[in-house]
């Protein structure tokens, strides 16, 4: 009974069936994670102690027969520009070396009410994929804050899903893009996945952008439905070889695959870089080293002591993020860029839109171009994608489209468990 | 040469909200610095803002009030500018689509009526205030009022004179008050005013270079500022010095009497507005006006009509009660007790409005239940005290809280109408001022205007007049016989 090797789920149901503990549990993590974490640096701060002590508080509820949440004794690891609660939260930045939030995320929150347990922080980009992957979490919650344009899980052998817009409350996500960060899991297979999802999904008051499209779905009882029928569509002159397997295994599945010429262009690019920067730009602006954060030690005057804290405390890569957005945003160039952009966005998010009134499900080209055109696109027009390890591809589908993703990817997922991974 | 001069105001009103526009924090006002925050309204990161329903329903209900369209969908925008009293460094305001365009105001100002166009109304947050400490050499920063919610209510530049300024700000801020839209406390902020003005030739439509004024935080400072600024352009441009009228902001000094410059033109902030992507579209539809204009309180110009024909009342009395909402809703209850219209109007007119100025209290703040009043009035109306003890019974009543009858038993008030009694006193007077006797009976008629000041004397004020009167006539007629 180890429960490095099981799933989340797995862990819960042993949990509660007493198979081990929840402090156990946390324990047997930490060592892995104090074996491993001097290769990998995927955590700036572990919670150690509020780990066990929530741990001890699962275990209690178990030895009384409590009813527990879907996530009970799970370790999760949070990526650290989600707030929580009394933890710092740095997004590892320098500007953030000492932000302790006074609140937890709304995604948070939910977790912890599903009682999952907080393991840790993990550091920026693709940290949150490597500690699942090396097996320091088996759920962790990863956010690419304004949409960075990495594929982190298909690296780092997780799966890996970006929820539709406004699935998933941003609230408690230190905001860089507005329009496009999302928060979403990560985990080992499919289906912990879909645990994570259920558990922090929904209407946020909170969050205006959420409560416009709340949906509560139960997409575990539909999962292993399977494809039958289902028409997925592979954009033109993408059927590479990596992707020739998976789609053999759709079809043998019973779904259509069928070729799309995809009007997608290069354009999407520019202006999700227009809309991303601008937005950075004005939400990176309450870092003024006024009431939290780093602030500089040497200056005269107000103005000084924020031009002074936001250039000591900012690393370059953001510096050029808000020089953009802010050229964007000014009333001389705002409808040579901004705006236009904006069009822009609106357009592809019909043409994307389109494609699913024909097809349930697309899978995202390989080549690196063209790739990071839909990477643009999801990011612009906020559809779910998920990442898998075995292809190089994302499953994208229309807005709430999960469950459709889910159904295809755990179908692949069990194709590919029972045959040799290694034949892709 | 002759000038015209053109002013336009931008009236910022706090909306009468028990929380504030994007989180659930109190808007009262007199807390502790920092009291009324929490980490949305302190913009700490990650929070987001949700906009407060009520606030809508507000500017709508302004829109109505002041004869605007109501856009349909509106957003909030960001403008971005970077100042520690602005926690998120952008204030969510309107700025590309407000929910309130056009509109109007009718104003009457030195005899001429005249309807002055509005050219917007939008909604946004208040920032916080920072408080220098010059001999620590600190500053302190209070987020109470950040997140506030205010309307910005903005002009064309419609207006002629500081005295059409003047009146226009009092006839919209009567209307918010009426609205029930913001409490416009000048002294507390609730109700601010900046003021555009530029002097043109007579007969020429485009417009000048126009300055900006701020700081003007009552009708009083408006006038004066408009006032002075009005004759430092008028005198550049009679020294063909026009060019030394720059675009700037001026900030009225109240105590110098003067205005300074603050920044030029050049100054300014690109503010690099955009829509929120925070916040989704505000849709307001036709059922939710409905429900508005449904429950619109009467607005002044129909109440001073109702008061006019229903309690017959001068018009000049009408402007300055209905002037007031509480104040007129103070005479409308007191008249339903009973009172007599123009007695009534004469209380407000008179003895209430009088210790309100001296006691520095608001319309809302009178002491005295409208009810006691009224009983206060039928018992001087029946004669059981006279008029100048009914006086001293509403001081008392004023001051302390109590009802009219236990201040007239303690203080022995109670008009003397028995006729033995007043015979008695009337007696005794007679008895005491023979001389005053002897000369009526020669023919001066003033000695019986001085007894009876002897009679009212006597009495301590309580003599019936009338009937005293009537008794005296009798027994200096006899007297004479
Ligand atoms: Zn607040």
């Amino acid at each position: 009974m180890n429960p490095l090797e099981m799933t989340a789920f797995e862990i819960r149901r042993e949990i509660i069936e007493k198979q081990f503990s929840a402090k156990e549990v946390i324990t047997t993590f930490l060592e892995r994670i104090y074996e491993k974490e001097p290769l990998i640096g995927g955590f700036l701060t572990l919670c150690r102690e509020e780990a066990l002590a929530r741990a001890e508080r699962i275990d209690k509820k178990i030895s009384r027969n409590e009813q527990v949440g879907s996530l009970a004794g799970v370790p999760i690891a949070i990526k650290d520009n989600i707030c929580t609660d009394g933890i710092r939260t740095t997004c590892a930045s320098k500007m953030l070396h000492d932000f302790i939030p006074p609140y937890d995320a709304t995604a948070v929150k939910k977790l912890k009410e599903a009682d999952g347990i907080i393991i840790g922080k993990t550091n920026m980009d693709e940290f949150a994929a490597a500690v699942v992957s090396a097996g320091m979490a088996p759920i962790a919650l990863d956010s690419d804050a304004g949409g960075s344009m990495r594929q982190p899980a298909s690296f780092c052998d997780v799966v890996s899903l970006k929820p539709t817009y406004g699935l998933v409350s941003r609230f408690g996500l230190i905001a860089l893009s507005s329009s496009m960060d999302r928060i979403g899991p990560v985990a080992g297979n499919i289906k912990d996945c879909v645990i994570t999802l259920e558990a922090m999904q929904g209407e946020d008051r909170l969050d205006s952008t959420s409560v416009r499209h709340s949906i509560k779905e139960d997409y575990m009882s539909t999962i292993e439905n399977g494809i039958k029928g289902m028409r997925i569509a592979v954009p033109d002159g993408e059927t590479a070889f990596s992707l020739k397997s998976c789609i053999e295994k759709f079809k043998e599945m019973g779904a259509s695959v069928e070729d799309i010429s995809f009007p997608m262009t290069e354009e999407a690019l520019s202006a999700y870089y227009i809309i991303s920067s601008a937005e950075a730009a004005s939400n990176l602006g309450r870092f003024d080293g006024i009431k939290y954060g780093y602030r500089a030690e040497d200056f005269r005057s107000v103005d000084e002591l924020i031009e002074r804290s936001r250039s000591e405390g900012f690393g370059e890569e953001i510096k050029k993020k808000i020089i953009l957005g802010t050229l964007v945003l000014s009333s001389k160039y705002y409808d040579a860029y901004y705006n236009k952009a904006q069009k822009l966005r609106r357009k592809i998010k019909e043409q994307f839109l389109r494609v699913f009134e024909d097809y349930d499900l697309v899978l995202s080209p390989v080549s690196p171009v063209l790739s990071d055109i839909y990477t643009a696109s999801i990011h612009l027009t906020g559809v779910p994608a998920l990442s898998m390890p075995w292809i190089e591809s994302r499953i994208i589908g229309p807005h709430y489209g999960e469950g459709k993703i889910f159904k295809a990817a755990y179908a692949l997922e069990q194709e590919l468990k029972e045959g040799n991974k290694n034949e892709l | 040469m002759s000038f015209e001069t053109v002013i336009g105001l931008e009236i910022h009103a706090e909306l009468d909200t028990k929380s504030k526009l994007f989180c659930s924090c109190p808007t009262e006002f007199g807390a502790n610095p920092n009291e009324n925050t929490c980490p949305i309204c302190l913009g700490i990161p990650g929070t987001l803002p949700a906009l407060n329903a009520k606030a809508v329903t507000l500017v709508v209900k302004a829109g109505l009030i002041l004869n605007c369209e109501i856009n349909k969908e509106s957003h909030m925008d960001r403008k971005n500018y970077f100042y520690p009293d602005l926690p998120k460094a952008y204030q969510i305001t309107q700025y590309y689509t407000p929910v309130c365009k056009g509109g109007y105001v009718d104003i009457e100002a030195a005899g001429v009526s005249r309807r002055i166009r509005l050219n917007r109304i939008h909604m946004e947050e208040d920032a916080g205030k920072l408080i220098h400490l010059e001999a620590d050499g600190v500053s302190l920063i209070d987020y109470n009022r950040a997140g506030i919610p205010l309307i910005e209510i903005v002009t064309e530049p419609d207006l002629r004179s500081p005295e059409e300024a003047v009146a226009f700000l009092i006839a919209l801020k009567s209307m918010l008050e009426y609205g029930e839209i913001s409490d416009c406390r000048m002294e507390q902020g609730s109700l601010r005013c900046d003021a555009n003005i530029s002097l043109r030739k007579k007969g020429q439509n485009a417009l000048n270079t126009r300055v900006e004024l701020k700081n003007l935080n009552s009708f009083k400072e408006l006038k004066k500022a408009l006032e002075y600024e009005e004759k430092r352009q008028k005198k550049l441009y009679t020294l063909k010095e026009e060019d030394k009228i720059v675009q700037e902001t001026r900030r009225w000094e109240a105590v110098k009497e003067e205005t300074i410059p603050m920044r030029s033109k050049e100054d300014a902030d690109d503010y690099r507005y955009f829509p929120d992507p925070d916040l989704g579209p505000i849709i307001i539809n036709d059922t939710l006006i409905r429900e508005i204009k449904k429950n619109l309180p009467e607005m002044p110009v129909i109440r001073k009509k109702r008061f006019r024909e229903l309690y017959g009342l001068k018009n000049k009395d009408i402007d300055i009660i209905v002037g007031y909402k509480a104040l007129s809703e103070y005479y409308e209850a007191l008249v339903s007790c009973g009172a007599e219209p123009k007695v009534g109007a004469k209380w407000i007119l008179g003895s209430i409005l009088k210790l309100l100025n001296e006691k520095g209290l608001k319309a809302e703040q009178i002491p005295i239940p409208p009810e006691e009043l009224g009983k206060l009035i039928e018992i001087i109306e029946e004669g059981k005290i006279s008029i100048t003890a009914g006086q001293e019974v509403f001081s008392e009543m004023f001051r302390t809280g109590k009802d009219a009858e236990n201040i007239i038993k303690e203080k022995g008030l109670s008009q003397i109408s028995n006729r033995l009694e007043l015979e008695r006193i009337i007696n005794s007077v007679l008895s005491n001022n023979p001389q005053s006797l002897s000369d009526y009976a020669a023919g001066k008629k003033q000695a019986a205007v001085f007894l009876m000041g002897q009679i009212m004397k006597a009495s301590k004020g309580r003599a019936n007049p009338q009937l005293a009167n009537e008794i005296l006539d009798e027994r200096l007629k006899k007297g004479l016989l």
